[in-house]
């Protein structure tokens, strides 16, 4: 009862065959990509893809996560099975059970359960994906098909063992093959022959089949996506890679060459879950952007340009445009750079760098953005502020105070004022609430005045990396000049960019936002807060994209708040690493917002059901979006607070009591 | 067919300040910008340009460091940018500017090509006079149509073309012979971007610079000397310091009450 080497050997090699191509036809498209390090560090690497590749850590965060992992496990536990099955079809002398029975007996065993486990998960796969699928296009044939053929393997693996057992071969296995040995007992000892022979036949042509078919079709995550966690960028995925301006060089990516490697692999990696799509503001609130779509495009744009880059010729798709393989405009200006996908993913694709490389070519190639860019980026230039407002004004805020200019020597901190706290109305009283209470708890701070300038945040995230750049390294250049060192930001903007992205310009910086240096003077009783004194009522806390999920800064404000009214904020039903945006970042604060519905209405809607009396925030941009959010909805009894504000009142009210 | 555009740099008025003493700008720490209105004249000659192939010639004259200006003309796409930097030409009104500048234009006529238009901001935001533009044509004797907010039809073969002016509460579509001077208003476009390959190589070339040994001007026409009127004293409107009523985040109808208060008190505000 032997299958048959010489029809399976030639079997074998054409699929091997096949699957090998289809590995080197895919795999090696990524070299056209441009080069980018990602081999540093690799003890850290590893680590990382043991914990998320192999720990399917961020899998398991998710619905149905767990059933991934039970296929994933299951997967990786049968490849001895199968390269048992494979050497046995070529040398039927091969088997497991020839080892000895301690050993074989509980690998039987794990093999056979297994099995067992993985036929249930993709039955329970099978039925989520009609009942209730990531997203409505997750039904498609390739999915069915791909269960099914797993489904087959394990059925055949079962039919295998249970006739081998029913036809009196490896005696007392149904203790240890417990699975198999139900499944004997429906096959006489007979028939258990042709039940063999069956069993094995089909095994093998689905093996076959699956081994073809895998890396010509979006199962190749199978091979990427363990080494797509291995090359994740280790610092904050958000700070976009530097250009560098020389006459002659092409700016941002119009071509899919211009996308990294990584970038690349990162598409290939893409198993199209959905998870991403699921968190984006953009694509929830009917925006065209859909960040799986994006990786989409990408792959298919470089399935379809790849070949005829490698060879020379120029690409036959755009990257940007209209159709599949391509990225619209309006897709690429939508997004909030928030990193909700980036932080859902569960293979660390980095969408937001591919946008915003996109975007910086439409900004700097082609000059062509929506056109209420163009006020922006001119303040910018001209007066290193949104608004264009003159620099002389950014003084204004502290015209009730004794405020100092920053001294390297006489004062210990920079308080970076940002262009929020300096110009908008309502964040100025954010400003002088944070002032107070620096003042208060003995900080000796400074200020730099009419010579601050804008951090650059919002150019960059648009795209705009040449005013960018020269904005950075006019900072870079006074924070030298001037001996700056610590820096307190109010704006989470300003933070992430002051600590990340200067960090590229050769500035190491000690910069804290106020949500932390606050909760340090409360925790070291430096500032004493009176929680009877202030009366917020129920507060509900919006975490900031930039200080979150970009920054990993969630339980500072949360503090904050809890010293300042004795109960800690509600948590709205999105909070923390999974929390939803308010619409602001990326640029998107200077931009109208025609498609689809207002992303800060749904995040107001949200933080209503908390029922809450007030809302706190920790970011300029989330106080505006949420200010007009509320007046939108006309729930104008509810107040939003910077936390420096609900801090002050608690603080300040003991002196007047 | 040669499109020449005048453009000045201009002190960001939004940061002026004028000196209490001597009653002159205080121009040290200033940043310069283009006169908003130029920006609006260059973006019309490069979409007439982009639509005709016309060549465009920037002028601007000043100090050296008005070369920072023409460096951005170049940024945006014009093929010649000349800067008119001389002593002799300092210190001049709208008179003695337009010389110069007309002399500049003829120049390029002559030796470089045929110029069919000048385009000119309607003012600038220093001078406000709104003189240059037409004392040029006047000099040139072109033909002028000021205030420009449409070109409606520019026909190069029977050489007119037909604008539309911005009047106070009217527009006025006329048609003239070229060669034609305009002077344009904000409605006219909205200027373009600068695209990074263009400012780099606009970072690189070097703009030309004619003096008056170039232009060959009678002293008595160019510079103070040419210049029939001085400017005897310049101030700005004082303005008394803000101050913030009440608490308009804690009490805003509180806040709102005492606004309105103090405007009526001031007659600022009927009921």
């Amino acid at each position: 009862m032997t299958p048959n080497p010489t029809i399976f050997i030639p079997l074998l090699v054409i699929s091997l065959s096949i699957f090998a191509w289809g590995c080197w036809r895919r795999l090696s498209l990524v070299t056209v990509g441009t080069g980018e390090e990602r081999f540093d560090n690799p003890g850290r690497r590893a680590g990382e893809m043991l914990r998320y590749a192999f720990g399917q850590k961020r899998v398991v965060a998710r619905p149905f996560g767990v059933n991934h992992a039970v296929i994933f496990w299951s997967f990786l536990v049968l490849l001895i099975a199968n390269g048992e099955f494979v050497l046995h079809g070529v040398f039927p002398a091969v088997a497991l059970e020839k080892l000895s029975a301690g050993i074989y007996h509980p690998l039987a065993l794990l093999l056979d359960v297994v099995s067992l486990l993985a036929l249930v998960a993709v039955c329970v796969a099978a039925v989520r994906r009609v009942a209730s699928p990531p997203y409505p296009e997750a039904r498609t044939v390739e999915a069915f098909a791909i269960l099914g053929l797993i489904a087959i393997l394990m059925l055949a693996s079962f039919g295998i063992n249970g006739s081998r057992i029913a036809g009196g071969e490896l005696a007392g296995a149904r203790s240890w093959l417990p699975v198999s040995g139900l499944v004997a007992s429906w096959i006489t000892a007979s028939s258990a022959p042709l039940y063999y022979l069956a069993s094995w036949w089909v095994h093998a042509i689905a093996l076959l089949l699956f081994m073809a078919y895998l890396p010509n079709s979006k199962h190749l995550h199978i091979l990427t996506a363990i080494p797509n966690c291995f090359f994740r960028r280790l610092e904050q995925p958000n700070t976009q890679p530097r250009e560098e301006f020389a006459p002659g060089n092409e700016f941002g990516a119009a071509r899919v060459d211009r996308l990294s490697w990584k970038d690349l692999l990162d598409s290939l990696s893409c198993t199209e879950c959905g998870r991403c799509q699921n968190v984006c503001p953009a694509a929830i609130t009917g925006k065209p952007l859909n960040p799986r779509g994006v990786i989409h495009d990408i792959k298919v744009n470089l399935l379809e340009n790849g070949p005829l880059l490698k060879k020379g010729e120029n690409p036959s798709r755009p990257l940007i445009g209209e159709g599949e393989g391509s990225c619209t405009e309006e897709t690429l200006w939508s997004c909030t750079t928030c990193g909700a996908c980036m932080e859902a993913c569960p293979v660390f694709i980095e969408h937001v760098s591919k946008i915003v490389q996109m975007r910086r070519n439409l900004v700097e190639a082609e000059a062509r953005f929506p056109e209420e860019l163009l006020n922006l980026f001119e303040n910018m230039e001209g007066r290193s502020n949104p608004w264009g407002i003159a620099p002389t004004e950014r003084t204004k805020w502290s015209s009730t105070l004794e405020v100092k200019p920053f001294e390297a020597g006489k004062t210990e901190y920079l308080f970076y004022v940002g262009c929020a706290g300096s110009f908008d109305s309502r964040n100025k009283h954010v400003t002088v609430a944070l002032a107070q209470l620096l003042n208060r708890a003995g900080i000796s701070w400074g200020i730099l005045g009419k010579d601050e300038k804008c951090c650059g945040d919002s150019v960059r995230r648009l795209g705009n990396e040449f005013v960018f750049d020269r904005m950075a390294r006019e900072n870079v250049a006074l924070f030298r000049e001037r001996g700056v060192t610590k820096v307190i930001t109010q704006c989470p903007h300003c933070f992430s960019t002051l600590k990340n992205d200067y960090r590229q310009f050769g500035l190491e910086l000690e910069v804290i936002h106020h949500s932390e240096l606050l909760r340090d003077l409360v925790r070291d009783g430096r500032l004493a807060p009176d929680t009877s004194a202030a009366a917020f009522g129920a507060t509900v806390f919006h975490d900031s994209c930039y200080l979150g999920r970009h920054n990993d800064v969630y339980d500072a404000p949360r503090e904050v708040i809890r010293a300042s009214t004795g109960t800690a904020p509600a948590e709205m039903e999105r909070s923390r690493d999974n929390a939803f945006c308010c619409g602001a970042g990326g640029g998107r604060m200077w931009m109208e917002e025609h498609a689809g519905t207002r992303i800060n209405l749904a995040r107001v809607e949200e933080a209503l059901q908390q029922n809450p009396d007030t809302i706190c925030v920790s970011c300029p941009y989330c106080m505006t979006m949420i200010e007009d959010g509320l007046k939108d909805v006309k729930a104008e009894n509810v107040r939003v607070r910077d936390l420096a504000e609900v801090l002050a009142e608690a603080v300040l009210r003991e002196k007047s009591a | 067919m040669l499109i020449v555009v005048c453009i000045k740099q201009v002190p960001d008025t939004t940061q002026v300040q004028i000196d209490p003493v001597t009653n002159t700008l205080v121009r040290e720490g200033i940043p310069f910008i283009v006169n908003p209105y130029d920006t609006h004249a260059l973006e019309e000659a490069l979409r007439l340009k982009d639509r005709f192939g016309y060549r465009v010639a920037a002028l601007s004259m000043g100090p050296p460091n008005a070369e920072a200006t023409l460096k951005k003309a170049l940024a945006l796409g014009v093929d010649r940018a000349i800067l008119l930097s001389d002593r002799v030409f300092g210190g001049a009104d709208t008179l003695a500017t337009s010389n110069v500048l007309a002399a500049a234009i003829r120049k390029l006529h002559d030796e470089f090509d045929r110029v069919g238009l000048v385009l000119c901001g309607k003012q600038t935001i220093d001078g406000d006079t709104a003189q240059v533009g037409p004392g040029i044509a006047s000099r040139l004797n072109f033909r002028q149509l000021t205030l420009v907010d449409r070109i409606v039809n520019l026909d190069s073969v029977g050489r007119k073309i037909r604008v539309s002016r911005k009047l106070e509460g009217r527009h006025e579509i006329v048609e003239t012979p070229l060669p034609a001077m305009l002077t344009v208003v904000r409605e006219l476009n909205r200027p373009r971007y600068p695209k990074v390959p263009l400012r780099l190589a606009a970072a690189e070339a070097t703009v030309e610079v004619w003096n008056n040994q170039v232009l060959k001007l009678d002293e008595q026409n160019i510079g103070l000397k040419g210049s029939p009127t001085w400017v005897s004293k310049i101030f700005s409107p004082e303005r008394a310091k803000g101050e913030i009523l009440g608490d308009g985040i804690a009490e805003p109808a509180a806040a709102t009450r005492m606004l309105i208060d103090r405007l009526l008190s001031k007659d600022l505000l009927a009921l």
